[in-house]
């Protein structure tokens, strides 16, 4: 930790102190999530999510790790298998349909964690590659989730497997072959199926370990906060432990309530019926739709309707991992030197904008592709990339943000109820402290 | 680099434009055709069941009816292979009943004749699986006029508003209206085919299964109308699908209630341990040069000196 005044781990006792000197884990733990972390005091529950995006890989890991015992991965098998951990299986029911919607809500919560760090200017300088390991998380999190939903084998599995394997055909010459070496054959069967298993089952490690490289990137500049402003002593910060646990503690039960109330009483809401008829590739589904966390990408694949020098599906495909590949630039496309949205009146606009084109774009994915549809779904697939690639890089150059508090701890004590907002420059309650204060 | 980038920006927006136009035009020259299924398609009615909301439990008397229902008329073409006779202890018969229930059924368990190896068939166990009406794909469909009667297992999963579908397609046959026809003479219900306005391409293989009131003489006395049956026999079907609704809902509340607690409990924790990290604040406050600086302003500003 880079804080002079964090406090180092000190061994209370005389076997505490002998594990110390040979393997000094207590001291990694205390130093990552115990007393030994100096945390900005000023944090706004949207700093709840990344503990909870941990909390659901767990959870994804320990329920998946159970299915996988009973799991069957055989063309003729697996559907039959997952309904047999339904019915026979002691609380199978449970385990599968917290790990069916533990993936929902890892999503969930992750979809809320990157848009906090869209709006605090979390990417900047110096977590660049905070960022960056995140986007890694979360295209790992994209492909595992994906090869999962094809396990059960039903109808959307299938064809689910078939159109997203499809983007690859997409490109010339190259496409073809890949797409076939990538599926062990023509289309997806019993070859596709066992490689995706064993995928599957691997790449929640991989974004364990990633999760780890990300945890270190944030603990050498420390945690970003609603103000923006670098922590400056040892006033601006809280250790994490007792703060900071205590305040993940009380909010994961919250959030827990909320994934039990859906997995126990409406446990296929976010499913698709079509996934309960086994896989048939003699018969196509009506509406192909992928799981709605791919919905707004979905929507970007098919807004491409024209072949203009390319053929429109692969403008459809570029464009769709183009959509997440830009992230990455994020840092470098946003020039303001002030992090946090609540000091930037333009970009606040923007990034509200940003946040219903996404809203709009899932829903247009969602849907049936009607022309009204698709010609949403073009208009918001276009804001999406000025907005990040034209909108974001002038902003940031014009744009003239509002004072900054001097310190964390200024920004507290003049107004604990208004912690994020810039002082003197709100005053929805009992007027401005910071004028208050002076009289 | 940022130019290079918003220039990719620019031409995905320039192509999401030409797309956007080549849509409205296409629209404006050729409107897509309006369809007798855009028409004429319902939404499934209404259906209450004991089994739905959040505590809801299984109606035992309903399934036992439902299950009638399906043994007598559904099952000539659909199977049921996800569930066991032994499964029937659940929804109230006992163990007899469901022996006698097994070694009653219709359709023979495939098995093997044990002296000559050749294919043959047994009496179902309550430890089978309900045995599919037809040996085969090709068997079901030579059957029924080249249409595949789907197992039922999972049919109130396997489609929207599951038993409500079910429901509105058992009661909602009916003469193909005079309208229609008129309107789309294309869209005419095939021979073979049965006009329902509840499925989704309106025409449908099944012939109408449930007729008649009385075509099943239910052992409790519940009179047996056609909506009766077509009410029971998708009540049975939520529970073939999801037989463990109400273990789920019992333990679901349970959960609940337990997350309640334990959040309240670590709400109340987290107050606790703020209300320091907060008094922390105030008590040092004074102290933040910057309020120093404030107060001095404020003396200086009424005149108080020192």
């Amino acid at each position: 930790m880079s804080f002079s005044w964090a406090k180092p781990y000190e061994p209370k006792n005389s076997f505490t102190r002998w594990i110390d000197d040979r393997l000094p884990l207590p001291r990694l733990v205390y130093g990552a999530i115990g007393g030994g972390y100096p945390v900005p005091r000023n944090l706004n529950y949207f700093w709840n999510f990344g503990v909870l995006a941990g909390l659901f890989l767990t959870i994804q890991i320990i329920t998946g790790i159970v299915l996988a015992m009973w799991y069957f991965s055989s063309v003729d098998g697996a559907f039959n298998s997952v309904e047999h951990i339904m019915r026979d299986v002691n609380a199978g029911w449970l385990i599968r349909y917290a790990h069916m919607n533990g993936a929902s809500f890892f999503f969930i919560v992750t979809y809320i964690h990157i848009f906090r760090g869209l709006y605090y200017g979390s990417y900047k300088a110096p977590r660049e590659l905070v960022w960056m390991l995140g986007l890694v998380i979360y295209l790992l999190m994209m492909a595992t989730a994906f090869m999962g939903y094809v396990l059960p084998w039903g109808q959307m599995s299938y064809w689910g497997a078939q159109v997203i394997t499809g983007f690859f055909s997409a490109f010339p010459l190259i496409g073809e072959p890949m797409r076939v070496w990538l599926l062990g054959g023509y289309a997806p069967d019993q070859a596709a199926l066992t490689r995706f298993f064993s995928l599957h089952y691997l790449l929640p490690f991989v974004i364990a370990a990633v999760t780890i490289l990300h945890i270190w990137a944030l603990h050498i500049p420390g945690s970003n906060n609603p103000t923006g402003v670098d922590v400056k002593d040892e006033r601006d910060t809280l250790p994490f432990h007792p703060f900071y646990t205590a305040k993940d503690g009380w909010f994961a039960g919250l959030v827990l309530l909320v994934y039990a109330l859906v997995t126990f009483f409406a446990p296929n809401y976010l499913g698709h019926p079509d996934n309960y008829i086994p896989a048939n590739p003699l018969a196509t589904p009506a509406h192909i739709v992928p799981e709605w966390y791919f919905w707004p990408f979905y929507a970007i694949l098919r807004a491409f309707t024209v072949d203009f020098i390319l053929p429109a599906k692969l403008w459809g495909v570029l464009a769709m991992f183009f959509s997440i590949l830009l992230l990455f630039f994020l840092p470098w496309l946003d020039k303001s030197p002030v992090r946090s949205g609540s000091y930037r009146p333009v970009f606040k606009r923007f990034f509200w904008l940003l946040v219903a084109d996404v809203i709009l774009l899932g829903w247009a994915g969602g849907s049936e592709a009607t022309p009204i549809v698709v010609a949403v779904s073009q208009i918001a697939s276009a804001y999406y990339f000025l907005h990040f690639l034209v909108i974001l890089p002038i902003v940031s150059a014009l744009e003239k943000p509002l004072p900054l508090p001097n310190s964390i701890s200024a920004s507290v004590l003049h107004g604990e109820a208004e912690e994020a907002a810039p002082i003197g420059q709100t005053k929805r309650r009992g007027g401005s402290v910071a004028t208050a204060t002076a009289e | 680099m940022r130019f290079i980038l918003g220039f990719i920006g620019a031409v995905f927006a320039l192509v999401l434009t030409i797309s956007l136009i080549n849509g409205v035009a296409t629209y404006f020259s050729t409107p897509p055709e309006h369809t007798a299924t855009e028409e004429f398609y319902k939404h499934p009615k209404h259906l209450a069941l004991a089994s739905d909301g959040p505590f809801g439990k299984f109606d035992n008397q309903q399934l036992q009816r439902g299950f009638q229902v399906y043994s007598e008329v559904c099952a000539a073409c659909h199977g049921l292979n996800l569930v066991s006779f032994r499964d029937l202890e659940h929804i109230g018969y006992n163990e007899a009943e469901v022996k006698k229930i097994a070694a009653d059924w219709k359709t023979q368990v495939p098995s093997i004749n044990p002296d000559t190896g050749e294919a043959a068939g047994r009496k179902a166990l309550p430890s089978d699986r309900f045995p599919s009406p037809f040996p085969n794909e090709t068997a079901a469909r030579a059957a029924n006029n080249n249409a595949l009667p789907p197992d039922l297992s999972l049919i109130t999963k396997a489609r929207h508003d599951g038993a409500a579908y079910t429901y509105s397609l058992l009661t909602g046959y009916q003469k193909q209206p005079a309208e229609l026809v008129k309107k789309f003479p294309d869209a005419k219900t095939p021979q073979g085919l049965h006009y329902n306005p509840y499925f989704p391409n309106l025409n449908i293989a099944m012939p109408p299964p449930i007729t008649s009131d009385g075509q099943v003489t239910y052992e409790d006395g519940t009179k047996a109308t056609v909506d009766q049956m077509s009410k029971d026999v998708s009540a049975f079907l939520v529970w073939a699908a999801e037989p463990k609704l109400a273990a789920r809902h019992a333990s679901g509340l349970s959960v609940a209630i337990f997350l309640l607690f334990a959040t309240i409990l670590g709400y109340l924790a987290y107050q606790n341990v703020w209300a320091e990290a907060k008094r922390k604040v105030r008590v040092t406050g004074a102290l933040d040069p910057e309020n120093q600086a404030k107060t001095s302003r404020a003396k200086a500003k009424q005149g108080i000196t020192g």
